[in-house]
């Protein structure tokens, strides 16, 4: 009896791949698989008989072609004469710069207000409370609209800086803050520069290679050298003294008020400007919760036991909480980090010519290539976010051995 | 006895003595909270400045704001060279703010009666206290609302509630045999039922009708909610689904859903709106043509389903293996073991997440102003502040729009907070 029952189990028969839990997985990803196939093919035969019928095809010969359109704010050399390509480009380096910008500034808001709004001073807790609040429930684009018109507005425009007794002055003669966007002294390298530059790189190494060995004496003989005072004469002293050797060879360039508009200089679009600072503070709001939580998330006891071994406040900060509060804090960071170059995309509200502007925006009206350039702008940040997520994930990997 | 005289000894308790000036009341919370150290002074002498200087700047423009008025050159004669708001563009503008420009004004009542019976809807869902035979409203709420605000006869809402009620009757009643059977039998029957409802509604089509509105019409703050409100529907049990998709065994279930949480992931929703406004049109049949609102709606539920979707794998990771381990010894099969078991536990774990998500769902609606359609933000940017008679009212137009959504999405996450507080079970 029970020999029969093992030999029918083993034979296969049809039923099974339905009945049978170890074929019934089989079946299952067969029809999904065929499923997706289907709606696949569909999707697919509709576009082609849609291009088709209006009478275009899939072809990015297009990326090749003069742009015929100028970009105002650019890292690189463009002109109207240069390829949709290029353009693109500018776009991809104007993205990054914004969001590079973003990420640093906004690190800055959020780590303050997440410090501040577990302050015993209850006044600036409250305040921190409304500010993560506001920021938090408002939309983004909301903020970059009404910072956006904050700056069109509150800043003089370059007129105001003209005349006997101009409505508006330069800040130390050197920066310009204007409606148009702002000015500030843009540093010029002359011959020997170099050897600045070289000198100035070899003292932070300097610095680091000092403190380390600082370090190591401590650890091997208990000795304690004094490393605040040696650290910055390193960190200063070479680096003038050789740029006053070779006499002088960095320069700084400072924005003038030529006619009607500013000359020289790095000049920095009020665009850039407001998305910049709308996209910081608002994230920011966003960091300060995690960095609260962060904190909070690290145990009372740890900070009790480190003030009873007799570290001061700072210490017990540094060496206690915050490296185990990190742990917490940096997954969630850099998905903020993600969020601020997704998020600069909005750059089209304000008129800064980022990716989504230049490719996603111009080029695909000027050539009606909308499949190819949604398509080649999902491409770029899809590639920035995967990079960044493997990034994340070897840091997750990197502190979860530490763990025991 | 002289001993007793000459000493005195006290028979009852003094009574306490008050504290010190400085160690009691306002002074000693101020000591203690804003002047503990020269540090601490400092920042609070800051923070006083700070906020002096918002309020100085702020109150007289807010106090001396101009309600009546036509136009923006008006609102400055009447302020006369007084710094001031001019809020008389709220209330001129109050419906096209709230219903879009082309909402026909007669029919305000309905999206209004749509809201509140959206209230009344979400009770039950939000506060577990009420009585479950609410929820009864709630399965019937969608469809009451698209005829609403919508329009048309009531007659296409009602059949396509009945097709979907027979359909789940249906599976129901044969869930207890083989799966694919009921399924089978509860599509069958609920396309049967449309079927034989297309005649009916065919037949008459002006049973109980309201004005038609078509969805291009609809606009302002009423379009942030609808769209917000449905993409978040529609996307709780995609993602919920999507979830356990990536949480398979089977490898080309297990793949199919990663590509696509990780795709909609990594890009930015306003390049999946560029997708609904140019691209998605063209993978429809050539025939047809898909209303943008819907089409925005299928982009804004991918986008977020995916988002719920890594909240709810979250909730399913966290929950300890010996539950699984747990339900499959009780002899549950997957989908049991599934609704019974694990995701009562996960999702309870994730809705906080999930409310997250869903609040900045109803932020990032405002996106579809870039698309040109015409939202709350799309309302102010393009036919208000273009107008001639409200150049230039930047202030008061983007204050009012963040205002109405601060209240929206702070009243969402304080209810988060609560729910979170609620759910706190275990712990103790």
């Amino acid at each position: 009896m029970s020999t029969s029952q093992i030999s029918r189990r083993d034979n296969f028969q049809l039923s099974m791949l339905l009945n049978d839990k170890r074929y019934r997985s089989y079946t299952f990803q067969f029809f999904a698989l065929i499923i997706l196939i289907c709606i696949m093919a569909y999707l697919g035969k509709n576009l082609l008989e849609n291009l088709a019928a209006a009478g275009l095809n899939i072809s990015y010969s297009f990326l090749g072609e003069a742009s015929g359109y100028d970009i105002n704010q650019r890292l690189i050399e463009y002109n109207s004469q240069s390829t949709h390509l290029r353009a693109a480009f500018v776009g991809v380096l104007n993205t990054l710069l914004v969001a590079f910008l973003g990420c640093i500034m906004a690190t800055i808001f959020g780590v303050t207000a997440g410090i501040l709004r577990l302050s015993n001073n209850w006044i600036v807790a409250k305040l921190m409370m409304i500010y993560v609040e506001i920021f938090r429930n408002v939309p983004v684009l909301i903020w970059i609209l009404i910072i956006h018109s904050v700056f069109l507005t509150i800043l003089p425009q370059p007129k105001a800086f003209r005349g006997e007794n101009p409505e508006a002055s330069m800040l130390w003669d050197a920066f310009a803050f204007t409606g148009r966007g702002i000015y500030i002294p843009k540093p010029v390298f002359y011959d020997g520069s170099l050897i600045v530059i070289a000198t100035f790189i070899l003292s932070i190494i300097g610095v680091f290679a000092f403190r380390n060995y600082s370090r190591k004496k401590l650890y091997d003989t208990g000795q304690l050298i004094e490393t605040r005072w040696t650290s910055v004469v390193i960190f200063f002293v070479p680096t003038l003294l050789v740029y006053f050797v070779m006499g002088n060879p960095i320069g700084l360039e400072y924005p003038e008020l030529k006619g009607f508009n500013f000359k020289g200089g790095i000049y920095a679009r009020g665009s850039l400007i407001s998305l910049w600072f709308a996209l910081s503070i608002y994230t920011g709001a966003f960091i300060a919760e995690v960095v609260r939580a962060g904190i909070q998330s690290v145990n009372q006891g740890q900070s009790e036991a480190a003030g009873a071994l007799g570290l001061r406040s700072n210490l017990v900060m540094n060496l206690v909480i915050l490296p185990q509060a990190l742990r917490v804090i940096v997954p969630p960071l850099i998905s903020f980090y993600l969020n601020i170059t997704k998020n600069s995309s909005l750059a089209l509200a304000v008129g800064y010519m980022d990716i989504t502007g230049t490719l996603g925006g111009i080029t695909l009206n000027q050539t009606g290539r909308a499949i190819e350039a949604v398509l080649l702008l999902m491409l770029f940040y899809l590639v920035i976010s995967l990079s960044i997520s493997a990034i994340m994930n070897v840091y997750n990997r990197s502190i979860m051995l530490k763990e025991r | 006895m002289s001993d007793n005289r000459n000493s005195f000894v006290r028979h009852e308790m003094l009574s306490e003595r008050a504290p010190p000036v400085g160690e009691r009341g306002v002074l000693k919370w101020a000591r203690e909270n804003l002047f503990s150290s020269v540090f601490n002074t400092i920042m609070t002498i800051v923070s006083v400045w700070v906020i002096y200087s918002i309020a100085v700047g702020v109150a007289p423009w807010f106090f001396n704001g101009v309600w009546n008025a036509e136009t923006t050159r008006e609102c400055y004669e009447i302020l006369d060279g007084v710094n001031g708001a001019c809020f008389a563009v709220l209330r001129e503008r109050f419906p096209q703010l709230i219903y879009g420009f082309t909402y026909p004004s007669s029919e305000y009542w309905r999206p209004n009666l749509a809201t509140v019976l959206l209230l009344v809807a979400l009770a039950p869902v939000l506060f577990r206290r009420l009585p479950k035979g609410l929820l009864v409203f709630t399965v019937i709420y969608p469809f009451l609302a698209y005829w609403l605000i919508w329009g048309g006869s009531i007659l296409i809402p009602t059949v396509a509630f009945v097709g979907c009620f027979i359909g789940v009757a249906c599976y129901k009643k044969f869930s207890s045999g083989a799966f694919v059977t009921a399924i089978t039998l509860s599509l069958i029957s609920a396309y049967l039922c449309w079927f034989l409802g297309g005649y009916l509604i065919s037949w008459n089509d002006a049973f109980l009708s309201l004005e038609i509105v078509p969805s291009r019409d609809m606009g302002g703050f009423m379009l942030n909610l609808l769209l917000g409100t449905i993409a978040v529907s529609l996307s709780i049990p995609l993602g919920i689904a999507l979830a356990l998709g990536r949480q398979s065994n089977m490898p080309i279930i297990k793949w199919i859903c990663v590509v696509f949480i990780e795709f909609i992931r990594g890009v930015p929703l306003i390049t999946l709106l560029f997708v609904a406004n140019v691209i998605l049109a063209f993978f429809f049949p050539p025939e047809t043509s898909i209303d943008l609102i819907l089409r925005v709606i299928i982009m804004m539920t991918f986008f977020n389903s995916a988002y719920i979707a890594e909240v709810v794998r979250g909730g399913l990771a966290a929950l300890p293996s010996g539950q699984y381990e747990a339900a499959n010894s009780l002899g549950l099969d997957y989908s049991q073991s599934m609704r019974f078991i694990i995701l009562p536990q996960a999702l309870k774990i994730s809705i906080p997440g999930i409310v997250n998500v869903s609040v900045g769902m109803l932020k990032d609606t405002t996106l579809v102003s870039i698309i040109s359609m015409f939202d709350l933000v799309g309302m102010i940017r393009g036919p208000i502040l273009s107008s001639t008679d409200w150049n230039g009212v930047y202030w008061e137009l983007f204050g009012a729009a963040a205002a109405i959504f601060f209240v929206v999405c702070f009243t969402v996450s304080k209810y988060s907070q609560w729910l979170e507080r609620q759910l706190e079970t275990g712990k103790h």
